[in-house]
């Protein structure tokens, strides 16, 4: 056992808390928030070179070949900075998907695109009535010879605006039980009968839009690996994205914690810096103590997606989704308050993490879901 | 990073599951928790369970063959404290004070003569250990201590009172800091004694705690003589040496509760699907799910950071940052997690024993005695100060600010 990080692990942290420094300070994230777009050009191109989008892209494929806990440290450290743009959206969810799900020819096209930096893309899991739930799949795939007719909404779409295509969970079968009945499909966003809308969101540095499709005819070309065997892989990078979006909350937490204590060191009331009054340094000690037990329940649960077995990996998954997701919030909350009215001003850079805080926990699944998951988890592996 | 064990590690933790399942009676409850309402049976379960472990070659996994260790691995040390936690913490909860205090300390600070004639005897079973550190003005402001210590030929002649000594009543010898120095304050001039509980002048009173039972004690030093031979560390030093030799044993210690707790989640949940609310297993309720499923994560987040805290420890020889949040990680989960239980029960929640109780009212028993878990060893206000200010560097409060530390 070794809980430890390795010395090429430390340094991915290091060079990404470097180059996100630099290259996308709080000043840039402000900016950005209000930005239609929500992103640079520049700055994804500066990633593409440092080569983050390749990083856990199998080396036959273009990538890097790394694993979760790897690419969770950089994760970690975007979620510091409030990174904006297409990064998880790309790598993560569309990247994750293809992944688990695709052909050796689908993996091969899309992926090195997708490592080299020259695509953006995004998966929609959500539908009108479905919840937290992504099971919960209306939209259909009627098969018409060898094309297939998409009919549907899909919510909450993040950077669907930006993206090239958007990975499509379909029904396609007949049975009521996703397992045999959902196929994925690449949907070009340039597809006639594809309307994307941008919502109004909260957390502006993660940008959400609605998909409609409308008798989008797509080619059996666009179906993801095999038909109406959708349901499992996507299960698996759904679990990978769970555990990156935790990396995130770890370092918001643990940036939002850090902003606070600062604060509390040289803001002075009553003659004496803040931060010695107990109700405010309490504040801060809670803030260290959930920030550093969520990194440990994130750190289990990203080893666990490579080298845990199948039912480890998905309880970890869940327990560290609804774990970080809630203290993150808690953490931010807290930093607001430690603040005082400088943190509720939209100048201050507090709320960047509180509306992240709460984007995190809200995106896939929240955490009541993922307590109930728990707990059929955990009866499965009893019976 | 590798969560796993070896497969060396691995084969040891089964060869000491099954001699567990060998050695713990056939009727075993591993949901059985520690009570102190009768301190001999407790105490003779103890030492009886020990001096097995001993004579099987498990007591003290990582201490040195010399003084009756087995000079084994820190990791297999883990193992067996993992494995008892989970299988028979009532048996092993006696001997913590004993385990996570009196044997560190005499090991890395004492004299070989004080190693040889003490550490045997602590890994047999034959002697327990009680700590004389709290007293009526020394709570949370742990270095007020007014116990004194004066010289006086080959003794030392102590005076005072010592409060909340958990199994000072039925413990052979007292790890007990006193002042030797009568000028001194706070903690400079403290100092460790190793004293023998039955030496005249010692009166320990058990105080009746809030589950009605007596684990704690006043105890009261009226004129005792105690060999100077029994000073471990030199003079004055006791407070540096507290702080540096039980850092690793706390880590340990952590591990033991969380192994411990992952069996009392076990326990929840097969309480939750035999206990019925309106004639529905409570653990169908999606309200009680969710509780239960926040009680697993907890104790899931307590595990995993107390693993890495010692993983740390093992690699670098310090403590991380993370070590300074286990206390709190434990105490408050244990809190909630009991009451979680109690809210299940409904009306049965009231009721701490009887055929009409659900499991023998041992929920209610822990609920109250978790009450004691965010005050002993450091309350969890005392956790947030040292993390405040040691990890975080804020600034002391000025009211502490003014008294010389």
């Amino acid at each position: 056992m070794d809980i430890t990080l390795s010395k090429t692990q430390k340094d991915i942290a290091q060079e990404a808390r470097r180059f996100l420094k630099k290259e996308c300070p709080s000043e840039y994230v402000q900016e950005m928030f209000k930005d239609s777009r929500g992103m640079t050009d520049d700055l994804w191109r500066k990633m593409a070179e440092m080569d983050w989008m390749a990083l856990r892209i199998p080396e036959t494929y273009g990538g890097m070949g790394m694993k979760q806990i790897d690419m969770s440290l950089l994760l970690e450290e975007m979620g510091r900075a409030v990174v904006p743009g297409p990064f998880f959206s790309t790598v993560i969810l569309a990247g994750e998907t293809i992944l688990a799900a695709g052909t050796d020819i689908q993996k091969k096209k899309y992926l090195s695109d997708i490592a080299d930096g020259k695509i953006m893309a995004t998966l929609a899991l959500h539908e009108p009535d479905g919840g937290s739930d992504p099971g919960y799949i209306q939209m259909t795939g009627i098969r018409n010879g060898d094309d297939f007719t998409l009919d549907g909404t899909k919510l909450y779409v993040p950077d669907a605006h930006l993206a090239d295509f958007v990975v499509m969970p379909v029904r396609t079968g007949t049975t009521a039980k996703p397992a045999d009945s959902i196929s994925l499909f690449i949907l070009s966003t340039r597809e006639k009968g594809v309307t994307i809308s941008p919502l109004p969101t909260m957390d502006g540095t993660r940008k959400l839009s609605v998909v409609i499709c409308k008798e989008v005819r797509l080619s059996r070309a666009s179906l993801l690996g095999e038909l109406n065997k959708g349901w499992r892989p996507l299960l698996l990078a759904l679990q990978r994205a769970q555990v990156g979006l935790c990396a995130e909350s770890v370092g918001g937490a643990q940036k939002a914690m850090e902003i606070a204590s600062d604060y509390a060191k040289i803001r002075v009331q009553y003659d004496q810096p803040i931060g010695s009054f107990q109700a405010v340094k309490h504040m801060c000690a809670q803030m260290f103590t959930e920030a550093e037990s969520s990194r440990s329940m994130m750190y289990w649960a990203s080893w666990a997606q490579d080298y845990g077995a199948e039912n480890e990996a998905a309880i970890a998954a869940s327990s560290a989704k609804s774990y970080c997701g809630d203290a993150f919030t808690r953490v931010a909350s807290k930093g607001i308050q430690v603040l005082g009215g400088t943190g509720f001003t939209m100048e201050n850079e507090m709320h960047l993490y509180l509306k992240r805080a709460k984007a995190n926990q809200a995106a896939l699944g929240n955490s009541i879901y993922h307590r109930e998951r728990v707990m059929q988890l955990l009866s499965s592996a009893n019976e | 990073m590798d969560f796993r064990l070896t497969p060396a590690e691995e084969a040891f933790r089964q060869e000491f599951r099954e001699w567990l399942t060998q050695t713990l009676p056939r009727d075993w409850d591993p949901f059985n928790q520690p009570t102190f309402k009768d301190p001999e049976k407790i105490r003779d379960a103890y030492r009886e369970f020990q001096k097995k472990l001993s004579n099987a070659g498990y007591a003290g996994m990582h201490y040195d063959k010399a003084y009756g260790g087995q000079g084994r691995s820190l990791m297999e040390g883990v193992i067996v404290s993992q494995e008892m936690g989970r299988r028979c913490i009532s048996l092993v909860m006696p001997g913590v004070i004993t385990h996570g205090m009196a044997l560190p300390l005499i090991y890395f600070c004492g004299t070989e003569d004080q190693k040889k004639k003490f550490i045997p005897k602590i890994l047999d079973g034959s002697h327990l250990w009680c700590q004389g550190f709290s007293e009526p003005d020394a709570g949370s402001d742990v270095a007020n201590i007014s116990t004194m210590a004066a010289r006086d030929g080959d003794d030392y002649i102590v005076n005072g009172q010592k409060v909340w000594t958990s199994m000072a009543h039925f413990a052979d010898f007292c790890l007990l800091v006193v002042r030797t120095d009568p000028d001194s304050r706070k903690h400079k001039g403290l100092s460790y004694l190793l004293v023998d509980m039955s030496l005249p002048g010692i009166d320990p009173r058990p105080m009746t705690q809030i589950t009605g039972e007596a684990e704690f004690n006043e105890v009261f030093f009226d004129n005792v003589r105690v060999p100077v031979g029994s000073l471990i560390g030199e003079e004055g030093q006791g407070w540096k040496m507290a702080i540096t030799t039980l850092m690793f044993e706390r880590a340990m210690g952590d591990v033991v509760i969380s192994a411990a707790y992952e069996t009392n989640v076990e326990k929840l949940i097969h309480m939750a699907a035999t206990t019925k609310n309106s004639g529905q297993p409570v653990i169908e309720d999606p309200v009680y799910r969710q509780q239960i499923a926040q009680s697993y994560i907890d104790i899931m987040a307590l595990k995993y950071h107390g693993l890495r805290n010692f993983s740390h420890h093992i690699k670098t020889g310090i403590p991380g940052p993370e070590g300074s949040i286990g206390k709190l990680l434990w105490s408050e989960p244990n809190q909630r997690i009991t009451e979680a239980a109690m809210d299940m029960q409904g009306p049965a929640g009231q009721v701490t024993g009887g055929p009409w109780s659900v499991q023998g009212g041992s929920w209610q028993y822990a609920f109250l005695r978790s009450k004691g878990n965010t005050i002993e060893a450091g309350t969890s206000e005392i956790q947030r100060n040292i993390i405040g200010e040691r990890v975080l560097g804020l600034p002391k409060d000025a009211s502490r600010d003014k008294s010389p530390s």
